[in-house]
C-alpha cells in the first residue's frame, strides 16, 4: 500500500495510543482494488486499503458514500465485480458466509438484527456455535461433545454479558432490552465467534454522550484483549477519539487514508463532509 | 370480548407460571400421570368412565391410533415449521414416502415380490423418507416463504400423482396384506392382529414419548439454536456463523424422518396402502394442528394433533335433526380455526418466545385502532 502520508509530528491525540510505524505490522485485512457494481450503479469504485492486526481503524464518509456496502462485501454478502478481499492472507471473495465467520471475521448491524426472541444468553450461544461441531447425532443422543460444548458455550456467553455489562438481562428475551442493551448485546454476539477481526457497523447510532463514552471504554477493552477493530461511525468526535487509522469514503471512492490528526486536516474529507463554498469549487 | 380475551391470557399465564416455578419431581409426577392416563386410554374398563369423551360411532381404539398417528405427524411438522420457520405444505408427502416403501418390499400385490417382514421394511422406509427429505431439500431450501411453501405443495402432489398414475405403485388398487409388526403373545396369539387396535395405538404411544425425547434433545442444543436462529434471522445467523443451510437440510431430514415413520406405522396396521389415502388435505390438517396447538412448542404440537384428529373423528355417528354431523367436519374444524385466530393466533400452548412476539403485535393493533 504505503500510500499512507506521513507526516512528521502528530498533534494533541485525543486519548488514541500513538501508532508505530506501518512497515513493520502485520496485515490482516486487504481490501484490493474493490469494485462494486449494482447494474449501473458503482457502489465501491476501486476501493484499496489495509487494516493491520491490533489497530482500530475507522471507516468514515458521509452517507451513501458505500460505507456499509464495503462492509457487506468483506463478510461475503456481496461479492466485488473486480478486485478481492484477502483476510489473514487468504482469499476471501466467494467464500461462504459462515467461513469468513470461521475464520475470524465478525461484525455488527446499522439497524440491530439480533434474535428477538431469544433470550439474551442464547443470542450469544448462537454465536458460540459458530466454532462447534454438534451436530444432529451427538445432539440427540446427548453425547459428550454435546454436553463439553454446551458448557462451554454457556460459561462464554455468561462472560461476555458481564464483559459488556449487562449479566442481569441473561434470561429476558432479546425484544425486551433496552436499545442500548441490544447494541451491547449485539457487539458480545458477534465477540462469542472469537474474532480476530471486529467490524462495528455505527455501534453509537443514537446514543447520548454519556453512553457514547460507555462505548468508546468498550471498544477499547475489546481492542486490549487483542482483537483488531474496523468501526463504521458517523460521530467525527467518537471516531477521533478511539481510531489509530481513518479511511475516508465518498461517493464509493477513497478520498483520504491516514492518522486522525491528518484526516482531519485533509481538505478533501472537510470539503466532503461540510461542502466546498462556492467560490473554491472550481 | 375483551374481558374474555384477558381471561383466557390470564388464565394461561397463571397456569404456565406455575407449571415453571413448580419443583421437579412434581412436574415429573404430572408428566407420568398423564403418560399413565394415555396408555389406560383405549381399555373399556377405564374410558366408560369418561362420559361423552370416547367416541360413539366407531371404534374408540381405532379413533386413538388415527390421532396417535396424527400427533407423531404433527410432532415431525413442528420441526420444520415451528423451530426451523421453514413453511412446508407437503409434509404427507414423507408419510407416502414411508407407507409406499413398506408396501413396495413387503406386500404380495408388489411387483418387487420381496415379502419382507414389516420390521425389516422399517429401516429402508426410514432411510429412504429421509433421503427423500434431502432431495427435495437440496434444491428447494435456497428459496424463501412463499417460494418454499409452492415447492413443497407441489412435492405431495407429485407423489400423489405418481402413486396414482404409476403402475409400479398400484394407483388406486394400492398394495394389500402388507405385514403387521412382528411379536406374540405367551399362547402363540400375535400381539399385533386385525381385530384389536390398541396395541398399535400403544406401539405408536410408546414411539411418540421417544421421537419427543429426541426432539427435545435436539431443541436444546447448538442444532435447536440454529433452527430458530434461522426462523429469527436467516442472513443474521448466517453472519454468526451458523451453516443455514445445512441445518435448513437437517430440519427437513428430521421432519422427514418421523413422517416416515408414522407413514411405515399406517400401512403396517391397516394392511393396505393406495393413491387415496395421499389427500392434499392432509398436509393441511396436519400443518393446522401445529397451529392450532402452538408453532415451535412442542407439547403444543402434541395438543393440537391431538385435538385436530379428534374433532374429525368425534363428529363420526353424530346425527343432528337427521344430518350426519361427520358430514360437516371440516366446516367445524374451520368454524374452530377462525374462532383460534381471532383469539389466541399464538395457538394453544405457544413457544414462549413466540407468544411474545404475537402479543406485541395484538397491542400494535390495539393502538392502531
Amino acid at each position: 500500500m504505503g500510500e499512507t502520508v506521513q507526516k512528521p509530528t502528530v498533534p494533541e491525540q485525543a486519548g488514541a495510543p500513538a501508532v508505530e510505524s506501518t512497515a513493520k505490522r502485520e496485515p490482516l485485512l486487504e481490501v484490493d482494488h474493490v469494485t462494486l457494481r449494482f447494474g449501473g450503479v458503482v457502489a465501491l469504485n476501486d476501493v484499496n486499503f489495509t487494516l493491520y492486526k491490533g489497530e482500530i481503524l475507522g471507516l468514515i464518509g458521509p452517507n451513501g458514500a458505500g460505507k456499509t456496502t464495503c462492509f457487506n462485501a468483506m463478510t461475503g454478502i456481496y461479492q466485488p465485480s473486480e478486485g478481492e478481499i484477502r483476510f489473514r492472507g487468504e482469499r476471501i471473495t466467494g467464500k461462504k458466509k459462515h467461513h469468513i465467520t470461521k475464520m475470524g471475521m465478525a461484525r455488527t448491524f446499522q439497524n440491530i438484527r439480533l434474535f428477538p426472541e431469544m433470550t439474551a444468553l442464547e443470542n450469544i450461544q448462537v454465536g458460540a456455535d459458530a466454532h462447534h461441531k454438534t451436530s444432529v447425532l451427538s445432539a440427540l443422543f446427548r453425547l459428550p461433545r454435546h454436553r463439553r460444548e454446551e458448557r462451554d458455550g454457556l460459561e462464554k456467553a455468561e462472560r461476555l454479558l458481564e464483559f459488556v455489562g449487562i449479566p442481569h438481562r441473561m434470561h429476558d428475551a432479546a425484544r425486551n432490552l433496552s436499545y442500548g442493551e441490544q447494541r451491547r448485546l449485539e457487539i458480545a454476539r458477534a465477540l462469542a465467534t472469537d474474532p480476530v477481526l471486529l467490524c462495528l457497523d455505527e455501534p453509537a447510532a443514537g446514543f447520548n454522550p454519556a453512553e457514547k463514552e460507555e462505548l468508546l471504554q468498550l471498544i477499547r477493552k475489546i481492542r486490549d484483549q487483542g482483537i483488531t477493530v474496523l468501526l463504521i461511525e458517523h460521530d467525527m468526535r467518537l471516531v477521533m477519539g478511539v481510531t489509530d487509522r481513518i479511511v475516508v469514503l465518498e461517493f464509493g471512492k477513497k478520498i483520504a487514508d491516514g492518522l486522525p490528526a491528518e484526516v482531519r486536516e485533509d481538505h478533501r474529507v472537510i470539503a466532503a463532509y461540510l461542502g466546498v463554498p462556492d467560490d473554491d469549487a472550481a | 370480548m375483551t374481558s374474555v380475551r384477558e381471561w383466557i391470557y390470564s388464565g394461561r399465564h397463571a397456569v404456565g407460571e406455575r407449571w415453571h416455578n413448580a419443583p421437579r419431581w412434581m412436574r415429573w409426577a404430572v408428566i407420568a400421570a398423564v403418560i399413565v392416563f394415555f396408555y389406560a386410554l383405549p381399555n373399556r374398563e377405564f374410558y366408560q368412565w369418561l362420559g361423552p369423551i370416547p367416541t360413539t360411532g366407531s371404534n374408540f381404539g381405532q379413533v386413538l391410533f388415527t390421532i396417535s398417528i396424527y400427533v407423531l405427524l404433527a410432532v415431525g411438522l413442528n420441526i420444520v415449521v415451528g423451530f426451523a420457520g421453514l413453511l412446508d405444505l407437503g409434509y404427507f408427502g414423507f408419510f407416502a414416502v414411508g407407507a409406499y416403501t413398506v408396501a413396495v418390499l413387503t406386500s404380495p400385490s408388489s411387483d418387487l415380490k420381496t415379502l419382507w417382514p414389516w420390521l425389516l421394511a422399517l429401516p429402508v422406509a426410514l432411510v429412504l423418507t429421509m433421503i427423500s427429505g434431502v432431495m427435495l431439500g437440496t434444491p428447494t431450501l435456497r428459496l424463501r416463504g412463499d417460494y418454499l411453501a409452492i415447492v413443497t405443495l407441489g412435492f405431495a402432489e407429485m407423489i400423489r400423482v405418481a402413486a396414482t398414475s404409476s403402475e409400479f405403485l398400484k394407483g388406486q388398487r394400492g398394495f394389500n396384506q402388507i405385514p403387521h409388526p412382528p411379536g406374540s403373545y405367551s399362547d402363540g396369539k400375535p400381539i399385533f392382529g386385525v381385530l384389536d387396535p390398541r396395541p398399535y395405538y400403544w406401539l405408536v404411544l410408546t414411539l411418540i414419548i421417544l421421537v419427543v425425547i429426541g426432539v427435545r434433545n435436539l431443541n436444546r442444543s447448538r442444532v435447536g439454536r440454529a433452527w430458530i436462529s434461522i426462523r429469527e434471522d436467516e442472513d443474521a445467523a448466517q453472519l454468526m456463523g451458523v451453516p443455514t443451510f445445512k441445518f435448513k437440510l437437517w430440519a427437513f431430514a428430521s421432519g422427514a424422518f418421523i413422517g416416515g415413520l408414522a407413514g411405515a406405522l399406517f400401512a403396517g396396521k391397516q394392511n393396505f396402502v393406495s393413491s387415496q389415502n395421499l389427500e392434499l388435505l392432509n398436509s393441511i390438517i396436519i400443518l393446522a394442528a401445529v397451529i392450532l396447538g402452538g408453532s415451535g412448542n412442542i407439547v403444543g404440537a402434541i395438543v393440537g394433533g391431538g385435538l385436530v384428529a379428534y374433532m374429525i373423528e368425534r363428529f363420526r355417528g353424530i346425527e343432528f335433526f337427521g344430518v350426519e354431523l361427520y358430514e360437516y367436519r371440516f366446516m367445524f374444524f374451520g368454524l374452530v380455526l377462525v374462532v383460534m385466530m381471532i383469539f389466541r393466533p399464538q395457538g394453544l400452548i405457544p413457544n414462549r418466545r413466540r407468544a411474545a412476539e404475537f402479543k406485541d403485535r395484538r397491542k400494535e393493533v390495539i393502538v392502531g385502532g
